[in-house]
């Protein structure tokens, strides 16, 4: 397949983990990364990356796969809208199983609600065409990559005046989360692996702050093995050489000021929210987005009564340090006992881009009781 | 959920929407391209482009010449630690 296979080339990739040994030989000192990105986390754990990265490097998974931080209070929300009479909820299918407060919205559906996995949100658009005596409403979530596909879907719900449909907007922003992960004191990291596909929406001016005010490096990179195993050595060569700089590796999609077209779209239709709620890190302020007023008719939020209530996570769930990186999967109680892909507790057991599903699914256990004890003893020195 | 997967546009099916057919590995779908056509660039012309879809729009155009610097470089570093090792 043109544009993957070239990127997959073991040969080059063993090439790459030898550089990176030596630059981490250079630096001498345990270093941590953070991909901020689920696709990314998702690839590392696939492809077996960490295999051939040399101790001193550990990778933290970052809170970048939107079904994780979404809270369970929204998730309620939206099974809520789901029982009103005549609604079809659409939605992607990383929802279905997330852990609402008592329930998902899989079960909603098993217990009678019209609830639609869907591809894209221009699929749930034609259900409102072919049901018009029905209310469609789409559960929208996803970073700024997913934003503009929506923000265009409403501007094409405009202009074929279709008023039996709107939209439940749980979209969040990448930036403020990143500035609110580097002001948190118990998160010490020497870089990031930027997210490739929301910098090919918003650019790669927007991350200046981290190198400026912050002083990490970061690397914007693309999803395949190579792409990377190129991302990291990149970084390391940014601190063997004491630089701090906004670098793109995937600009083969990433241009400096984003996609323009998809950018306008979304700012014509969504404003940001003066705050919104993230699993695991709180309430981030300006980091949702909500639907502009001149497009309230679409606005779920003005045509459903919902609860609206906060949720606090599963006692036994450690889904928020996991997503700051502050502790490892294995290390929380219930991870692959009472909490498993097919009966998640913590959101990032559901989707295959979080944390707690990427171990389970492709961690190796002599692997994690290896780093298990690497980590017990540099925290006991 | 911010997966993308590469696609070449290989027809236009609807000029006013802005919806063209892609060719994914032999797949073949409908998409919505209005993230990558401007006056420069019209649906008409987008015939033959790579592009990057995600949830049924393609997001942007991929690039061929920085793919193949990016393919330059991996093969140089390659190359490089060859040389080293032997």
């Amino acid at each position: 397949m043109k544009y993957v296979n070239e990127f997959r080339e073991p040969e080059k990739a063993a090439a790459l983990s030898n550089q990176i040994t030596q630059l981490c030989n250079q630096l001498k000192k345990p270093l941590k990364l953070m991909e901020v990105c689920g696709g990314h986390t998702h690839s590392i754990f696939k492809y077996g990356i960490e295999d051939i990265l040399p101790s001193n490097l550990e990778l933290i998974h970052g809170p970048g796969c939107p079904v994780c931080v979404m809270p369970k209070g929204r998730l309620d929300d939206a099974i809520a809208i789901s029982q009103n009479h005549n609604v079809i909820l659409a939605t992607f299918g990383d929802t279905m199983r997330v852990p609402g407060s008592t329930t998902n919205l899989l079960q909603a559906k098993a217990t009678g609600a019209d609830i639609r996995m869907v591809y894209s949100p221009l699929d749930s658009l034609q259900i409102a065409r072919d049901n018009p005596d029905k209310e469609i409403v789409f559960f929208a979530l996803g970073f700024e990559t997913t934003a503009p596909s929506t923000a265009l879907t409403i501007l094409q719900a405009a202009a074929e005046n279709i008023t039996n449909f709107s939209m439940f907007s749980n979209h969040v922003l990448v930036i403020p989360a990143l500035q609110a992960l580097l002001d948190n004191p118990d998160l010490q990291l020497d870089g990031f692996i930027g997210p490739g596909h929301v910098s090919m929406v918003i650019g790669t001016e927007s991350y200046q702050f981290i190198s400026q005010k912050y002083h990490k490096p970061i690397v914007i990179s693309g999803f395949e093995p190579l792409d990377i195993l190129q991302s990291i050595w990149m970084i390391l060569q940014q601190l063997v050489e004491n630089r701090c700089q906004v670098e793109n590796q995937y600009n083969r999609l990433v241009e400096p000021a984003g996609n323009l077209i998809a950018l306008q779209a979304m700012n014509q239709v969504f404003a940001v929210r003066e705050n919104f709620d993230w699993r695991g890190l709180g309430e981030i302020p300006e980091s949702g987005l909500k639907i502009r007023d001149e497009y309230g008719q679409f606005d779920a939020e003005n045509k459903f009564i919902i609860p609206n209530l906060k949720v606090a996570d599963h006692k036994a769930c450690k889904c928020g340090e996991i997503l700051k990186g502050v502790l490892k999967p294995w290390e929380c109680k219930v991870f692959g006992t009472a909490c498993t892909p097919e009966t998640p507790i913590g959101s990032c057991m559901v989707s295959s881009e979080g944390a707690c599903a990427a171990y389970y699914k492709y961690g190796r256990l002599s692997a994690i009781s290896k780093k298990a004890q690497q980590l017990a003893t540099s925290k006991s020195t | 959920m911010c997966l993308g997967i590469p696609g070449q546009i290989i027809e236009i099916s609807d000029i006013n929407h802005k919806l063209a057919i892609v060719n994914i590995a032999g797949v073949k779908r409908q998409i919505n391209i209005a993230c990558i056509v401007n006056e420069q660039h019209p649906p008409e012309k987008c015939i033959g482009d790579w592009v990057l879809v995600h949830v049924g729009f393609a997001m942007n155009r991929i690039n061929e010449q920085e793919a193949a610097e990016t393919l330059k470089l991996l093969e140089e570093l390659a190359t490089a630690q060859a040389q080293i090792t032997n």
